[in-house]
């Protein structure tokens, strides 16, 4: 793939998410560098209002790899919640809490890059999750249950939702 | 929900009362929260979203701080309806809009809000009229531990609570402040305050207007950033700046009142003569009237009007509450004559009263 700046080929690869909105850039080094060095702060931000997504911050997520090492990520899909790192890349969004730990690799110099810093200090709660294994294995029993009621395997799902009702008890 | 009995009142959060009222219309917290068991929202089936609703609504039904709200399914109400509680800022517009099963509570005398499948599976959110973070931090944080009692969030040592969009990880905090700055605006100081925000990671939104030049010189500022702050630290860097908006905007009025209180008082004349005599006016310019009455009345230009006035038709004149007191739907065309009719109304109201007090 070529430079969208030039003709040279496009090493750098960059997803920003700008309020709801997802822009992905194609450049080569020196355009991704000149790209990074001048992110206009207010030009790109969108005129919004705060009731029509409250939520919604203006920021920027940047992720620069390079192609071979993106294309690799893309494929990688969460264990959990069947997500891929090409889907978060487009949406912007995460699909289960387990994400936050499967890529944890890539997401730290992406928070870095939203918030500064990637270390909470704030409030936590009280009471903790006794083993996020437990929650985890509740979120992908849901989905082979979902899954195996799609495929018309109903003493499959039976036996699955058993095995959410015992977890969810225990 | 009898929607009658939350038409009767103006929110809470426009009583006009509250610290540093002639300013700040209002501070809101919000808080995003996710169940440790299920995914987030955009991963999704219906059965999940089903089931995040009855365990967050099971929960907390017979709790007491929890007595006397009302559970409302988002999925079933009107389109008038849902944006109702948008106007009241209740619910937020992706709530509104978004399908899928969804809902929210809303407690006694509009206290608090609680979204459940909007962007992530609970949204709390407190507001309070004026200037008020501590207080509403206070409610919110205890409402939240009351949550976390029951509910397992999904909270991670390293990234504080997981959300479904990583911009708000960490707190999960959103800290926002309505300002009202109509001496900044005539002043043409607004711009220059609000490029310095930005420069200290501040976000700054004119309401329901379009860029820079808000709608009835309404502004709201946030922290944008969630991580690596104790939420004690981003109410104060909130806080610090509000402070000093206010005080540039007390001295823009100071001067201008000095200066230019022929203008001031001739701009809030003119707003009641085209209030009580318009025969179609859309929502934008009475917005910008009301602004101009606003600033009046602290400046003690108007005598005529109260705060609890304006903020009461800041309110009752927005489209769904508009369409809600008439007692039916109206298209744009019709919304902009029964809004002026309702001005006719409330104004002629208000002077024959003050007609029959001084007599
Ligand atoms: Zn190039
Ligand atoms: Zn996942």
């Amino acid at each position: 793939m070529k430079c969208q700046r030039c003709e040279k080929p496009s090493t750098f690869h960059i997803t920003e998410i700008i309020g709801e909105e997802i822009h992905e850039f194609h450049l080569c080094e020196d355009h991704a560098k000149e790209y990074m060095a001048n992110v206009p702060p207010s030009d790109n931000t969108p005129p919004s209002t705060p009731d029509d997504s409250p939520f919604e911050s203006s920021v920027q997520i940047q992720l620069p790899q390079s192609q071979d090492e993106l294309e690799k990520l893309d494929q990688e899909t969460c264990p959990i919640c069947g997500i891929s790192f090409y889907e978060f890349r487009q949406k912007g969004r995460f699909g289960c809490p387990y994400d936050y730990i499967h890529f944890q690799k890539e997401l730290e110099p992406l928070l870095a890059n939203i918030h500064g810093v990637f270390k909470h200090t704030g409030k936590r709660p009280k009471r903790m999750a006794q083993s996020s294994g437990k929650q985890t294995e509740l979120i992908s029993l849901r989905r082979e249950m979902q899954q195996a009621i799609e495929k018309e395997l109903y003493e499959k799902a039976s036996q699955i939702r058993d095995r959410i009702r015992q977890l969810e008890t225990s | 929900m009898n929607f009658d009995d939350l038409l009767r009142n103006p929110s809470s959060w426009l009583q006009g009362t509250g610290p540093e009222a002639d300013v700040v219309i209002s501070s809101r917290i919000r808080l995003a929260r996710n169940l440790a068991d299920f995914p987030f929202i955009r991963q999704c089936t219906h059965t999940d979203r089903k089931g995040i609703e009855s365990q967050i609504k099971q929960q907390l039904l017979d709790q007491p701080f929890f007595a006397e709200s009302t559970f409302i399914d988002v999925s079933e109400l009107s389109k008038l309806e849902r944006q109702l509680l948008v106007e009241r800022q209740l619910i937020s517009q992706e709530l509104s809009k978004t399908e899928g099963a969804r809902s929210v509570a809303i407690a006694k005398q509009e206290a608090f809000s609680l979204m459940i499948n909007e962007e992530d599976h609970l949204r709390i959110q407190v507001m309070e009229s004026g200037f008020n973070l501590k207080e509403t931090w206070d409610r919110i944080n205890e409402l939240d531990d009351h949550l976390e009692e029951r509910l397992t969030y999904a909270f991670h040592e390293k990234f504080g609570y997981l959300t479904a969009c990583p911009t708000n990880v960490g707190t999960g905090m959103r800290v926002s402040v309505m300002l009202h700055l109509p001496a900044l605006t005539m002043t043409d100081q607004v711009d220059k305050v609000f490029r310095s925000l930005q420069e200290i990671n501040l976000v700054v939104r004119g309401l329901y207007g379009e860029g820079s030049q808000s709608m009835g010189d309404l502004f709201q500022i946030s922290n944008q950033l969630t991580l690596g702050k104790t939420e004690e630290e981003l109410l104060a860097q909130v806080k610090e700046v509000v402070t000093e908006i206010i005080a540039f905007e007390r001295k823009a009025r100071e001067h201008l009142l000095l200066e230019r209180k022929r203008e001031l008082s001739d701009r809030a004349s003119r707003a009641i003569g085209i209030l009580s005599s318009a025969h179609t006016i859309t929502s934008e310019e009475t917005m910008d009237l009301l602004s101009s009455l606003r600033m009046g009345i602290y400046l003690n230009l108007v005598t005529q009007m109260k705060i609890p006035d304006i903020n009461r038709i800041f309110l009752e004149t927005q489209p769904a509450h508009l369409q809600k007191i008439y007692g039916g739907e109206l298209d744009t065309y019709d919304r902009n004559t029964e809004r002026a009719q309702y001005l006719q109304r409330y104004l002629h109201k208000i002077s024959r009263s003050s007609d029959s007090s001084q007599n």
